[in-house]
């Protein structure tokens, strides 16, 4: 499978500044298919985290209300080159993709 | 060497340890209740017991006055309040309010970015908790087309 995480670190003196974008539906489950009128059921990113050398620095917790294909950037200080960043994500269906980076 | 009662406590007391350890590594679970409330102050309360917050211009929240495109809705947060714990989004008027929150570690800067959908027009809402209390910043975002509906 391809992978679905994009992910850039950015190291300023010890602050890390990380973007990341995913490639998911992020389907609300209050869609409808207009050639079936079935409802499309929920399908979306609940849970994005990220460790650094292990220590979790950020639980993201995503509604349906993220959008399509979820960009997520945030900071954390205590950062050197050499660490090892790492971002996972989990569905409502219990899909899960990671990926892993070294901070240079 | 003969097993004493005092040696099977000990062990198993080991054990608890051991079997402990992998829960404490993971997150906390997703909150799953917050999401599903369909008022902006049920959210609030379910997520950190009062749906009081008090307003500080401390909190910078970044929104476009006018989205032309209610799927894509970027969104910053920042704020100096010291001790943040934890960064949420609300969109008042959105079926199910609470859009996402972050759980903020010491060491990482209160300081988040990302893009959510919007129904319709309404109040965004960025709502911090700290070590000494919940505050709030709150935006109006003009929505042309929704981009909640299919």
């Amino acid at each position: 499978m391809a992978p679905t995480i994009k992910l850039s670190a950015k190291l300023d003196g010890n602050v890390a500044d990380i973007k990341s974008l995913m490639f998911h539906p992020m389907e609300t489950g209050s869609r409808i298919n207009q050639d079936t009128g079935n409802t499309i059921p929920a399908h979306h990113i609940t849970q994005l985290i990220f460790t650094n050398n292990g220590k979790q620095v950020m639980v993201a917790n995503f509604s349906t209300a993220v959008s399509k294909n979820p960009f997520f950037g945030f900071s954390f200080a205590g950062a050197k080159v050499g660490d090892t960043l790492k971002a996972t994500w989990v569905d409502n269906l219990g899909e899960t993709d990671e990926i892993e980076t070294q901070l240079v | 060497m003969k097993i004493t009662r005092r040696m099977i406590i000990k062990s198993s007391l080991a054990l608890l340890t051991l079997a402990s350890l992998p829960r404490l590594l993971m997150a906390a679970a997703w909150p799953q209740k917050t999401f599903s409330a369909s008022a902006a102050s049920e959210a609030l309360t379910v997520l950190l017991g009062t749906d009081v917050t008090t307003p500080s211009d401390k909190i910078d929240l970044k929104v476009p006055e006018i989205a032309e495109n209610g799927a894509v809705v970027p969104v910053s947060v920042t704020t100096s309040l010291e001790n943040v714990e934890s960064i949420s989004i609300v969109v008042k008027n959105n079926p199910r309010p609470m859009a996402a929150t972050f759980e903020i570690p010491p060491g990482t800067l209160p300081k988040i970015a990302t893009r959510i959908k919007m129904g319709e027009t309404s109040d965004v809402m960025a709502v911090i908790k700290t070590s000494n209390g919940i505050y709030s910043a709150s935006s109006e975002v003009k929505v042309t087309i929704g981009g909640c509906g299919g």
